[in-house]
């Protein structure tokens, strides 16, 4: 499940990707689930530090994790991505047009004699 | 067979208005009012029903028809209305006869200067991956090129 907690998700997408120690264990997740010592091997940082990428990566809805007894196993969730994004850019493209069309008419409030000049 | 899922999401819009926040607050608050903004899309959509009761424990319906395309249903129920400030909703959408989510909407009137800044907050539940007439699919394509420009980019 995903919880943005109000950020805007592309964003936090787009932060994820930012960092090129982050783009290294996407790449390596896009070929197949990995635990994190595997996602840490390549990279020249401390486990503590790959934990930290990891979180980023899961806030953003791009990575899923789970802990079977002492193993964490990180993969690539693009399903559920794909599934809240799309919903909420449908959601939010719905809300754009209607507080568009208040702004509109608001401003046709003060302006009678246009009716449909945007503030 | 319908294929039951059920995700969840929230999201935050702000908007700024030049209009006082009694003036933003009252575009909501009746019918008339909303009626001139609140509706679906433009040129495609026609209105088939439209009540409001703006009061605690009040409900609003929206219908309408999509040309070619399903009866959109809008069903909410007020819990909280402080004047020119807050209004906080329940509402569920149905396609005919799907219900395809329920939400709940929280509407923040702030002044700003002279104008308002409106901060407007959806919790939802989306139920069983039913396509938001179109916009989900549309949503998921963009979504997907931009994040496919983004790692061609990265790599």
């Amino acid at each position: 499940m995903l919880n943005y907690e109000g950020a805007a998700p592309l964003d936090l997408v787009f932060q994820a990707l930012a960092d090129p120690g982050r783009r290294v264990m996407v790449e390596r997740l896009a070929r197949g689930p990995a635990s994190v010592s595997d996602l840490a091997a390549p990279l020249d940082m401390s486990l503590p530090a790959v934990m930290q990428h990891l979180q980023v990566l899961e806030a953003s809805g791009l990575v899923r994790s789970e802990k079977v007894g002492r193993v964490r196993t990180c993969r690539i969730e693009p399903a559920g991505l794909r599934k809240a994004e799309a919903w909420i850019a449908g959601r939010r493209a719905m809300w754009e047009r209607a507080l568009d069309r208040l702004g509109e008419y608001l401003a046709a409030q003060d302006d009678p004699a246009h009716p449909r000049r945007k503030s | 067979m319908t294929k039951r899922s059920a995700d969840h999401a929230t999201f935050v819009i702000e908007r700024t208005y030049s209009a006082a926040p009694a003036r933003v607050f009252a575009a909501w608050s009746t019918a008339e009012a909303k009626a001139a903004w609140f509706v679906g899309p433009a040129g495609k959509w026609s209105v088939l029903e439209r009540k409001l009761d703006f009061r605690v424990g009040g409900r609003e319906r929206v219908r309408g028809a999509i040309a070619g395309g399903p009866v959109t249903d809008f069903d909410a129920c007020y819990f909280d209305i402080v004047p020119n400030e807050r209004i906080v909703y329940a509402y569920g959408m149905h396609l005919d006869d799907r219900r395809i989510s329920v939400s709940l909407a929280t509407i923040e009137f702030k002044p700003q200067g002279t104008g308002t800044r409106l901060v407007l907050t959806e919790q939802g539940v989306f139920l069983d991956g039913y396509d938001d007439a179109g916009s989900r699919e549309r949503g998921t394509r963009g979504l997907l090129d931009q994040l496919e420009a983004a790692l061609r980019q990265a790599a």
